[in-house]
């Protein structure tokens, strides 16, 4: 059935959390296949044995065994089986398992608003500076952080442009500034709601760099297509243009990436004071 | 007959337009909602060409969008919500209730008409209100609605269009309200003398249900309807946090409000809401599967009992359309858990159906085609719902296509079929005429093949983790990119399942001079809207009020020589 869902379009998995969420849609496909095509021959011979031509007089009494109690209650304990042993676990994992701020995990905040995803990386410091809608400024500040604020100053904000290391916990808190979004990340199974005045965590684990993905695909109607972040809630006119994109790093490729952040940032704070200066 | 003279002096007002009598106001009801449902399907075959072909000119009605003809993202939203509104408040609900309901309950009950005659007219009136608003909205400046049907704020808060939509609905939510109290009270107090609960006709039992849903559903939204009104008219913030900024503004709102407080308020009313849409359509299916198997409906008790159930449970799993929004694991598992139990009662039902037709002697009529077809495709939308109500499936699946295809799956396949059965099979009692058989099967099989020509290959763009309402179809995503090659077959199914309707429309008109001139009881049926005249009489009904004897499907009782004994015959006889 995997195989057969996988055929159908059910993307790769990349995400260490992604095989048990695989495995709840795969069983359920399982159970789903066998209903159907249990009701379907069941049907179908009926309709070819009892059709009025060949059975002139109906039987007043049909059916007179109650197998099909059996049965309903064989589907019943199966959709147990798949509640408490597999979706409720995996559930609990995705809700209560959210590493905690500092712990050495990765930590980022994601800001979404109409129609791009904002990207909150807190620096060495690993604390986040404060933000304020006030501060907000489209063009040079989209999330408002306050850079005079307390482990503000080496923040790192990015739009549309999502880095993570490879093998490590992420922990994501999404927010939005306007609208109601959602953060869908198909390979990885993860898929989020962004509500304004909410914040509210994901965590998930790459098992593969974007170069191995990239390698995984050639063949395939996704070779060259890197990975993508996607809107799946929708969020106005441009809802099906929100798209924003994800490069996982091994852990050299992502403290160069960082070292590279940190370059621009020293650049850019430098033409701040420029400014200032009396020349 | 002193009756019947009284009201042939009725004007042609009182009689067609203003009319109290409940067949009237049912076939305002159905001609209304078929209009609406053919305007709906209308704007979803627009949506279709954008999505096989984006940014290409739309044929034929381009030149109403402007724009060198493509339809722009604002339009496509547009037409998305109003597609859903269209089909589900002005379409779907008013033909199963409003229709279906109206025409056949008291006539299934022996009843003259309607407990209230004047909240049955005011019922009707106050949707058709509701009508012209929703299609006024895409004349008007603003335009349409563009927030989806479900109207989430903020979006819906800050959107253009929304305010008439709302104004909208506050009208038909009210005509839903007073249509079912309507039924409620109908069938509680009218039925024929002898006609004990247990022998209600399925069909009965499902409206009963039905209405019960409405009436306690509809209020929650409707004052939540209201609250969004206010949010865009008066200034609150009922559904609004503080500090939203929008394209680089502060929003000048006092704040303090929550967004997910309209989603519960939304889907409080929207899960039984699925079930107003399947249950009508079950009822109709229970008649005539009965019928044209000649014999009694497998474990009538049972599906009474199911159905009763199903209403219950129907109000304590709406949370599961919500599963991504930040749910913990006591509210998520106590949701998935009711969403499992509530998908036994529908197994039951579906069951009792298929074995229904073992040991019968079945016609395949049109009416029974489009019952039958019923079954495996309300299983298929019924089955697909497993992997959404596990929250952990969900978490891939959920606002995929994979959910369009599960819910259109049971309302399209599902719940349209089974009213076109309802109204190839009452169509008879309504005219004293029957639909041609041969338009019929050429009505059928196209559709039962483009229905499923558009939905099935939804599933895989959802497996595949495609977003809905996506203006250009996935185009931008490298995910979507194996699965788009889908949408042009998906469209060109659409426009030729248009296109088989046409030998639908051709017969009802074709019949009402043509048709096969029939009797009372043209298909040997056992309920007592058979008993009345065809078409029964004007406020009245009967020739006299019935009375019941019997077991609403008594078909091929052993040792006897008609293979049907209505309800009105006396057991000894």
């Amino acid at each position: 059935m995997a195989e057969i869902l996988h055929y159908l379009g059910l993307p790769i998995n990349m995400s260490v959390d992604g095989p048990a969420i695989d495995e709840v849609i795969v069983l359920t496909h399982w159970l789903m296949l066998v209903l159907f095509v249990g009701w379907g021959a069941f049907f179908i011979i009926s309709l070819v044995k009892f059709r009025s031509s060949k059975n002139a007089n109906a039987d007043y009494d049909g059916v007179k065994s109650h197998i099909s109690s059996v049965l309903e209650v064989v589907i019943a304990v199966i959709e147990i089986v798949l509640l408490v042993g597999f979706a409720m676990p995996i559930w609990a994992s995705r809700i209560s398992d959210v590493p905690e701020a500092n712990s050495g995990a990765f930590h980022a905040r994601i800001i979404a608003q109409q129609f791009a995803w904002n990207f909150h990386y807190p620096g060495d410091d690993g604390i986040f500076g404060q933000t304020s809608p006030n501060l907000v400024d489209e063009m040079e500040n989209p999330i408002g952080l306050n850079r005079s604020s307390e482990g503000a100053a080496d923040d790192i904000v990015t739009l549309n442009q999502l880095h993570i290391p490879v093998n490590t916990r992420i922990r994501l808190d999404l927010t939005s500034k306007d609208v109601i979004h959602s953060f869908s990340l198909p390979e990885l199974r993860v898929k989020q709601d962004a509500i304004p005045g909410m914040k509210i965590p994901v965590h998930f684990e790459a098992t593969m760099t974007s170069e191995e993905f990239l390698a995984e695909m050639v063949g395939t109607s996704r070779e060259g297509k890197g990975l993508e972040i996607a809107c799946a809630q929708l969020c106005g006119l441009g809802h099906y243009r929100m798209r924003g994109f994800l490069t996982v790093h091994d852990d050299e490729g992502y403290q160069a990436w960082l070292e590279e952040e940190k370059l621009y940032l020293e650049e850019n704070s430098d033409d701040d004071d420029w400014g200032d200066d009396d020349w | 007959m002193d009756n019947n003279h009284h009201h042939q002096e009725e004007s042609f007002w009182r009689k067609y337009i203003f009319s109290v009598d409940h067949k009237i106001i049912g076939l305002q009801y159905g001609v209304t909602s078929l209009l609406f449902l053919l305007f709906g399907f209308c704007l979803m075959m627009v949506m279709r060409w954008q999505l096989a072909y984006p940014e290409e000119a739309v044929p034929i009605v381009g030149k109403l969008l402007g724009d060198g003809g493509i339809l722009l993202p604002e339009i496509y939203n547009s037409l998305g919500a109003m597609h859903g509104t269209i089909m589900i408040f002005l379409g779907i609900v008013p033909l199963a209730v409003g229709a279906f309901g109206n025409y056949f309950v008291p006539l299934q009950i022996g009843a003259p008409d309607m407990a209230f005659p004047k909240l049955n007219m005011a019922s009707y009136w106050s949707y058709f209100i509701g009508g012209v608003i929703m299609i006024a909205s895409f004349f008007s400046p603003e335009g349409a609605a563009r927030s989806g049907w479900t109207s989430y704020p903020p979006l819906a808060d800050i959107e253009t269009g929304q305010t008439m939509w709302l104004i909208g609905m506050v009208f038909l939510i009210t005509s839903s309200l007073l249509g079912s109290i309507n039924i409620i009270t109908t069938v509680v107090q009218l039925r024929a003398p002898g006609l004990t609960w247990m022998r209600l006709p399925f069909f009965v039992w499902s409206q009963f249900i039905t209405a019960f849903l409405l009436v306690m559903a509809f209020p929650p939204l409707e004052a939540a309807a209201v609250l969004q009104l206010m949010d865009r008219v008066v200034g609150t913030s009922f559904f609004l946090p503080s500090g939203l900024v929008v394209s680089g503004e502060v929003l000048n709102v006092s704040g303090g409000g929550s967004p997910l407080l309209w989603q519960h308020l939304f889907w409080f009313l929207a899960h039984p809401e699925v079930y107003v849409l399947i249950l009508p359509g079950m009822g109709i299916v229970a008649e005539v599967l009965a019928n044209n198997s000649r014999k009694p409906l497998w474990g009538y008790k049972s599906l009474v009992y199911s159905i009763t159930f199903l209403g219950f449970m129907s109000f304590i799993v709406w949370a599961h359309h919500m599963f991504i929004t930040g749910m913990g694991s006591t509210m998520s598992s106590f949701f998935q858990t009711t969403t499992m139990i509530i998908s036994i009662p529908s197994i039951i039902i579906l069951s009792a159906f298929f074995i229904t037709l073992w040991g019968g002697s079945i016609r395949f009529n049109t009416p029974m085609l489009f019952a039958l077809a019923f079954l495996p495709m309300f299983g298929i939308g019924g089955l697909t719902g497993l992997p959404l109500g596990f929250a952990a499936a969900d978490i891939h699946l959920h606002d995929t296509y994979y959910v369009i295809a599960h819910f259109h799956y049971v309302v399209a396949p599902g719940t349209i079929f089974a009213m076109f059965a309802g109204i190839y099979y009452w169509y008879p009692k309504m005219t004293g005429r029957k639909m041609s058989d041969l338009l019929g099967k050429l009505h059928f099989w196209p559709s039962l093949i483009f229905m499923n020509g558009v939905f099935m290959p939804m599933f895989i763009q959802g497996l595949a983790g495609v977003s809905r309402r996506l203006w250009d179809g996935g185009l931008q995503y490298a995910h979507a990119s194996g699965t788009l090659q889908w949408n042009e077959f998906m469209s060109i199914s659409a426009w030729l399942l248009g296109l088989a309707q046409i030998p639908f429309i051709i017969n009802i008109f074709y019949s009402m001079k043509n048709g096969e001139k029939v009797d009372r009881n043209p298909w040997g049926s056992t309920t007592l809207e058979w008993v009345a005249p065809s078409p029964p009489l004007p406020h009245v009904n009967f020739d006299s009020i019935p009375e019941v004897h019997r077991d609403p499907y008594e078909y091929s009782i052993p040792g006897r020589k008609r293979d049907f004994t209505p309800q009105t015959e006396p057991k000894k006889g």
